[in-house]
């Protein structure tokens, strides 16, 4: 008998037996459709951490003060005060560094007219804008010239505008920060929201009158360092810690008094957490995937058992051993494949209804729909072998004689 | 003639648990071409076995055994499958069609394993049924038909392929007196046709639409004789 024919007595089979035939593959289908939206789920989530963490500029360096300690216990990042604007200038010296923004943080209450609003303000340099990755929606940015000369100027987030002026131009407006007179000259352009920080709602103004007339000290409270190129991350940290180094005055023997970070590092921890989530998550699908194929292999067995009087009728008119061992095969993987290929589909489709429903970002990728297709089929051939060469093996008289 | 079963001090034992049973005991038979044999016997005769072997279903334990001058006794699984394909036709007591299937793809089923293309298959399966009275019935499943056209059915699956042979076990066991009378006559027609036709029954009144009796008693042949008065069936009546 042809591999053609076997199909199609396979398929009559499965056919004729049409309940029985999808309560085989519900098992199959419930596996691989969980692999396909588990895996978009992860993939999803692990690609917006990664696009929220590019969104902090590119190829990133954070410093940030090292930390005190007191009698053996430290008191935390940010403890010692360490950073100056001068190790900025010093930093941006460097080759391997294309832009450096200091910045130092607090929160402000913004005052325009009768209303008034608090935000989080970032005092920084020019260099903001390429180190941070951000864009303007209106306006310009401060100049390094206004930067040197601590001109009262600000920009302002999106959240902002919306609070203070109800969506209105503030371009050119004057604005009381904690009782000093601002003049807004740009809006940043909407970015979202990073995590935790709303980075739409803050308001920017040079770092030199923000040490000088709102947050006062010396004291940086970070410096974000932008690489020259992604290849050259390294260097530009290298450089970055002698640098630093060589300005704080530290003998060899001293530890750092500061901390870098860079993006890539974030972006490691990032990935290594959702990868382990993808992982379990997966781990889980792919078991309720071996239940399916056992579910297979069960209802196989029982249809050989129940068909044993078939088999022998078959048998008896001229069939062979591998006539039926191919008969039942191909049923086992028909079912697999089948319901592999629905749970192809529902699994595309639970991860769309979960990311329309929930917002949560869900990216479907080629490789699990195939490695789904592959188990399926591999789920089939494994668990269906053995009750096909079992229904094989039957000996025409016992297969015919069995009530 | 040349004869289509030739059998020489066939034996066959059984091992059941402790027990040896030895259901043939040095069988010596020959069955010319186109002759009617009914093999009779009470249960436990050996004439089961008997059946099982010339329609090589099962193999004999020692002794020679060809069947139309082919030797079954040294065949493999895959080459006695072939032999039942090819060279015996089956009609069985219970009919054994596929169920859910329809009587025409039930008689197709001895030649989709003989590798037949499917129209031939097809134009084939047609003419068998309608041989055998079943023109309008050819795409009722089992379950729709009565049990002499179920058996009409297995009949028509039975010849489809040219069987040498036509190796029938109680044929009317599920049938009333006067359908029975009809499947005979089917048979009767089919070896008035040239077709060698080899029945197992324990009823007398069935055994005599044969022309010959072989009887069995413990395992071995205790008589072969030709039907004096043989029952005949009136073509009418098997063409219904």
């Amino acid at each position: 008998m042809s591999f053609l024919e076997s199909l199609r007595v396979s398929f009559r089979s499965i056919k004729a037996n049409g309940l029985r035939s999808v309560l085989t593959m519900l098992g199959i289908i419930i596996g691989v459709a969980a692999v396909i939206a588990m895996v978009a789920i992860g993939e999803g989530t692990s690609a917006s951490v990664a696009s929220q963490i590019n969104g902090l500029g590119s190829n990133l360096l954070i410093v940030s003060p090292g930390q005190a300690t007191q009698g053996r216990v430290s008191l935390g990042a940010g403890s010692l005060n360490t950073l100056t604007l001068a190790d900025a200038e010093a930093i941006a010296q460097k080759e391997s560094v294309s832009g450096v923004a200091p910045s130092v943080n607090g929160r402000a209450q913004l005052v325009w007219g009768s209303s008034n609003y608090s935000t989080s303000l970032e005092g920084t340099t020019e260099s903001f804008l390429e180190v941070r990755n951000v864009q303007l929606a209106e306006g310009r940015f401060f100049s390094n010239f206004e930067v040197k000369k601590q001109f009262n100027v600000a920009v302002v987030g999106t959240e902002v505008v919306s609070n203070l002026f109800g969506g209105s131009s503030p371009i050119g407006q004057t604005i009381q920060i904690n009782r000093i007179p601002f003049t807004i000259i740009g809006v940043l352009k909407s970015q979202g929201s990073s995590g935790m920080t709303n980075n739409d709602d803050r308001v920017l103004i040079p770092v030199t009158t923000a040490m000088s007339r709102l947050t006062g000290g010396k004291n940086v409270s970070a410096i974000y360092v932008s690489a020259a190129s992604a290849e050259v991350m390294s260097k530009a940290q290298a450089d970055t810690t002698a640098t630093l180094r060589a300005q704080h005055n530290l003998r060899p023997s001293e530890s750092d008094d500061f901390r870098i970070t860079s993006q890539s590092d974030i972006l490691s921890t990032a990935q290594a957490v959702s990868g382990s989530m993808t992982a379990l998550l997966s781990g889980i699908a792919a078991i309720s995937l071996i239940v399916g194929g056992i579910g297979v292999m069960n209802i196989m067995l029982v249809s050989v058992t129940e068909r044993t009087r078939e088999i022998g009728i078959r048998k008896a008119i001229g069939a062979k051993k591998r006539d039926i061992l191919r008969q039942f095969l191909i049923e086992a993987v028909t079912l697999s494949l089948l319901g592999g290929v629905i749970g192809i589909i529902l699994g595309i489709g639970a991860a769309v209804t979960v990311s329309k429903l929930s917002g949560m970002a869900t990216a479907i990728t080629i490789s699990p729909v195939l490695y789904a297709f592959l188990t399926s089929t591999a789920v089939g051939v494994i668990f269906g072998v053995y009750p096909a060469r079992k229904a094989a093996q039957l000996k025409p008289i016992d297969a015919l004689r069995y009530e | 003639m040349k004869p289509v079963i030739q059998m020489e001090e066939l034996r066959k034992r059984y091992q059941i648990g402790d027990q040896e049973i030895q259901a043939l005991r040095g069988v010596s038979l020959s069955i010319e071409s186109g002759d009617f044999v009914a093999i009779m016997g009470p249960s436990g005769s050996g004439k089961s076995s008997m059946m099982n072997v010339i329609g090589c279903l099962d193999k004999p334990t020692s002794g020679e055994f060809y069947l139309d001058g082919y030797p079954v006794s040294q065949a493999h699984d895959d080459e006695l499958a072939e032999i039942r394909n090819h060279k015996i036709g089956f009609v069985f007591q219970n009919f054994n069609l596929l169920p859910r299937t329809t009587a025409v793809e039930n008689v197709e089923l001895p030649m989709l394993y003989a590798g037949k293309p499917a129209r031939e298959r097809r134009e084939r399966a047609i003419r068998a049924l309608i041989e055998v009275g079943l023109e309008e019935r050819l795409y009722n499943k089992p379950n729709e038909l009565s049990g002499g056209q179920q058996q009409r059915v297995s009949i028509a699956r039975a010849l489809v392929n040219d069987p040498v042979i036509l190796l029938a076990d109680e044929p009317t066991g599920a049938l009333d007196t006067k359908t029975s009378e009809e499947i005979m006559g089917i048979f009767q027609q089919l070896n008035d046709a040239g077709k060698t036709v080899i029945l197992v029954t324990h009823e007398p009144d069935i055994a005599e639409y044969a022309k010959r009796i072989v009887r069995f008693r413990d395992g071995q042949i205790v008589s072969n004789e030709v039907v004096e008065e043989r029952r005949r069936v009136l073509p009418e009546v098997g063409k219904r």
